[in-house]
């Protein structure tokens, strides 16, 4: 399939067209979900990392090199991606299923167009450029909610919150995390879009299929975590 | 036209075409008839390059469709109108997004040239102005089928493939439809095959008829005598309705 969706498309315009209306599609109306969870995790995070630092011994600083870390190197790459899967792996599936069973596909290849080429090209583009920006809007938000939740709590001031997070920052992380999210992008984008144009059937498989759709995306996600991390961290 | 030679195809070891030929005139509209699997649609499917044959020929005019490359195949695709069942209207785009869309992505056309023919075709089956900025999901069954059609035609095709252009619709608009394909084929000079298990389009616009019966040709003829055929699975086959039963016992 891959070749397909690679292959040189009829008309350029035509897909770039596609294109920008994909990334508002799946990326500009993914913002608000990304800033929504991104200042509620970062919020919650900076209290668990407070009750867990509460011993005067530990440095006030570890609340926020804590939260920052956690939101840089996993949760705003790896994380968002899982909900990501969510959100915008369904809907690819769920879109180009339902395009397979009510023929509309056929209806493009009888036109003469690589329907995998017009279809999944423009998303897996799209995703893949997208994703970065989710990415550093998460990381942003995160750590605003984490220095609004502080103070409001009692869990840490202001001046010590920003202290932590620029404490022991390492930029390599950030560099990392976007090496992840250009792969994360890419298999959000790729396996729903197979799951979705292989559907046979009706709605009731368009549905299974957009759920096992999800699921390998997520292990796929998590694998390609697990493999990133040992390449590129340690 | 369009000529068929000793085409078979299988799946999995199951014959569903068996070494079937039939001819396609231009500027008719030739019909495939035949009962649900009797494989009218992996007929068509095959015609039109969807489905791989296993043995046999596909001509259209001096072009064998089996012998041609990806490049070649797109080529004679554009020359290809095809309305579906269901209509298969892209759902995200409106009904002039929807006839626009071939000219877009295989014309040269100003943008003023493109509205120009999409109204064009749109006018040639009937769908008012007002319609024209309103989404497949906000018209009815047959006015879809209308915008197939348009969609269909906006290239100006010398093939048209209709694979049951009627189903889900009341008679009248059904009669409706096939009247206008058999319009649209005289003007515009088009080979059309339609495959349908209608017996009302079969009396209605039926100039060819090829009936297909567990993947075989059965019988071939017009609608001028279909009723009188002494082929025994065709007469089972239109007089399962009493109303042709009658109108041959007349």
């Amino acid at each position: 399939m891959l070749k397909r969706v690679f292959a040189r498309p009829e008309r350029l315009r035509m897909y770039i067209k596609q294109l920008f209306y994909e990334i508002d599609n799946l990326g500009v109306n993914s913002v608000w979900i990304v800033l929504i969870i991104s200042i509620f995790i970062g919020g919650i995070m900076t209290i668990q990392f407070a009750n867990a630092m509460e011993n005067p011994l530990y440095p006030s600083g570890l609340v926020g090199l804590g939260t920052r870390d956690t939101l840089i190197l996993e949760f705003s790459s790896t994380m968002l991606a899982l909900i990501m899967a969510g959100k915008i792996g369904s809907n690819i599936t769920s879109e180009i299923g339902t395009m397979r069973v009510t023929e509309q596909i056929d209806s493009l290849e009888i036109m003469g167009i690589n329907s995998a080429g017009y279809l999944i090209l423009p998303k897996i583009v799209a995703v893949v450029f997208i994703f970065p920006f989710l990415y550093i809007i998460s990381v942003f938000f995160g750590l605003l909610g984490g220095m609004v939740t502080g103070p409001i709590t009692g869990a840490i001031t202001i001046p010590e919150y920003i202290d932590g997070i620029q404490w022991l920052f390492k930029p390599y992380y950030v560099t990392f995390s976007l090496i992840k999210s250009l792969v994360f992008g890419f298999i959000v984008a790729s396996v729903p879009a197979y799951f979705g144009y292989y559907v046979q059937g009706g709605a009731l498989e368009v549905g299974k299929a957009s759920t096992k759709a999800v699921v390998n995306t997520n292990i796929l996600i998590l694998l390609f975590d697990l493999i990133l991390t040992r390449l590129l961290l340690i | 036209m369009i000529s068929v030679k000793n085409i078979t195809k299988s799946f999995d070891g199951n014959t569903v075409l068996k070494d079937l030929s039939i001819m396609f005139d231009r500027g008719k509209t030739n019909l495939i008839i035949g009962r649900s699997g009797s494989g009218k649609t992996v007929l068509l499917k095959s015609i039109l390059g969807l489905y791989e044959i296993d043995k046999g020929e596909i001509w259209f005019d001096d072009r064998n469709l089996v012998e041609m490359n990806d490049k070649e195949l797109k080529k004679l695709r554009r020359e290809i109108g095809m309305v579906f069942q269901g209509g298969a209207l892209f759902d995200s785009v409106s009904v002039e997004g929807n006839v626009r869309f071939p000219l877009d992505m295989f014309t040269n056309m100003t943008g003023a040239e493109k509205q120009k023919r999409v109204a064009f075709c749109l006018d040639h089956v009937n769908i008012e102005k007002k319609a024209f900025k309103l989404f497949p999901s906000e018209i009815s069954g047959g006015m879809q089928k209308r915008v197939a059609i348009a969609r269909a035609i906006a290239l100006n095709p010398k093939y048209l493939f209709c694979d049951e252009p009627n189903s889900g619709l009341d008679p009248e608009t059904a009669t409706v439809i096939d009247q206008l394909i058999q319009r649209l084929t005289k003007e515009f000079q088009m080979t059309t095959v339609i495959n349908t298990h209608d017996m009302n389009s079969v009396i209605e616009i039926g100039e060819s008829v090829l009936f297909i019966s567990k993947g075989k040709k059965e019988w071939t003829g017009t609608k001028d005598n279909i009723l009188k055929s002494e082929n025994k699975i065709l007469e089972d086959f239109i007089f399962a309705n009493k109303l042709y039963a009658q109108m041959k016992k007349r």
